[in-house]
């Protein structure tokens, strides 16, 4: 499998000077697999821009959300093959105990937030709840929910060539434990996690900013270099920078994270980031 | 070891931080975690190390009808009730120590019921009867 890195950021879409290399787009990741499934991961700002790049022949679409913050999910209204009534749009989110994935998702896509309703699209996205395991085509995909203010769940994604990805943009796996990382099996989002080919992981916050942001579900550079040691992932995408970081200060946090976890190759989570994801 | 659900990870989590005596257990009743308030009541240190079957922990654990004098079986122990029953218990008993002293205890336990119904287990807070 491939993937694209469309939007990296964090809590809040940052375009300026000073996020030109890692980019002002929130979170949205294009994934295509071996078979040729097209799925994009978050809808963040970042899918408007890579709705535009999605080739004429793809007539399925497979949106996987991890979420429903604003971040991973403004960029939907704008993600033109929405709107492209030939082409089979599935988005996939996490369940509640209360309401559907419909109910929630249309809070956002209605007025007064947006002046086109869910139901008015030309050919309705066809919604499903990203519960334990799913297939897409060959790709088989397992959704846990993980430790993030309101239902969150990460992903892990199979290729039929054995290649696997877990992505877990927002994630606070450290809340509450007086010694992180204890064992895997009493951390948050660690079978997701454990010997992926690629970890896309939250990295959002330095460790000495972390204290005063304990509960608003995000990781600090020691923690994931941590959290991907102990689940002895091969590489690792940092991802969902914080909306204050300039391109200096997340280089330094990519170069702090690879002194820290020196057993793992670092990619730094940038826009326009291509990687391929091939099995060990 | 496979991972526990998020909503076990967290519940035991907050056990850590309570002063108030917690208790946890997994489906099939084994014993999770019991924080260290719990310990000192209980008198029994707890062991990261082991997941004990609730036969084995239920079976060290002395606990007596407070009416009746008689022990309780494994069934009648709340946190187990709570679990069978699938809704939450309160009630009050005797707790033997290990040094051998009598204790009243009010336990409320309630079962982790989780996004699709699932029984993850149950928990049960506790404190001497009396205290404060």
């Amino acid at each position: 499998m491939r993937i694209q890195v469309w939007g990296t950021r964090g809590s809040l879409a940052s375009p300026g000077t000073d996020t030109l290399r890692y980019g002002g787009n929130t979170s949205s990741v294009l994934l295509i697999g071996s078979e040729g499934e097209y799925l994009i991961l978050d809808a963040g700002t970042g899918i408007r821009p890579l709705g535009l790049a999605i080739p004429d022949d793809v007539k399925r679409i497979d949106i996987l959300v991890t979420h429903l913050h604003m971040d991973h999910l403004q960029g939907l209204g704008f993600f033109g093959p929405l709107f492209n009534p030939e082409i089979e749009v599935h988005i996939w989110g996490p369940p509640t105990t209360t309401q559907s994935l419909h109910t929630r998702l249309s809070r956002y896509l209605s007025p007064p937030l947006f002046p086109v309703r869910l139901r008015d699209v030309p050919r309705i996205p066809e919604l499903h709840d990203a519960r334990h395991y799913f297939r897409v085509g060959g790709m088989r995909i397992r959704a846990d929910r993980i430790c993030h203010p309101g239902a969150t769940v990460g992903y892990r994604i199979t290729d039929p060539n054995g290649s696997c990805l877990a992505y877990l943009p927002d994630h606070e796996p450290a809340l509450g434990e007086r010694h992180f990382p204890g064992s895997g099996d009493w951390t948050s989002g660690f079978d997701l996690v454990r010997h992926a080919d690629l970890l896309i992981h939250d990295a959002q916050y330095t460790d000495q900013e972390y204290p005063d942001h304990i509960g608003w579900g995000h990781t600090s550079i020691g923690q994931l270099a941590a959290f991907a040691t102990l689940a002895e992932v091969r590489r690792l995408m940092p991802f969902h920078h914080d909306p204050g970081h300039g391109d200096a200060q997340v280089d330094a946090m990519m170069a702090d994270l690879s002194q820290r976890a020196p057993s793992i190759e670092v990619l730094p989570g940038r826009e326009t980031a291509q990687v391929d994801v091939a099995p060990n | 070891m496979a991972q526990q659900p998020i909503e076990l990870i967290l519940t035991r989590q907050l056990a850590s931080y309570l002063a108030t005596p917690m208790f946890l257990v997994g489906p099939e009743g084994e014993l999770l975690f019991y924080n260290e308030p719990a310990e000192a009541l209980l008198g029994y240190r707890f062991d990261e190390a082991l997941e004990i079957p609730l036969e084995e922990w239920a079976g060290a654990y002395l606990l007596f009808d407070p009416a009746t004098g008689e022990r309780l079986t494994i069934d009648e122990f709340p946190v187990v009730a709570a679990l069978r029953n699938g809704k939450p218990d309160h009630t009050t008993l005797v707790y033997e120590r290990p040094d051998g002293g009598r204790v009243p205890i009010v336990v409320t336990s309630f079962p982790l019921i989780g996004e699709g119904g699932a029984l993850l287990g149950a928990a049960a807070i506790f404190w001497q009867d009396g205290e404060r």
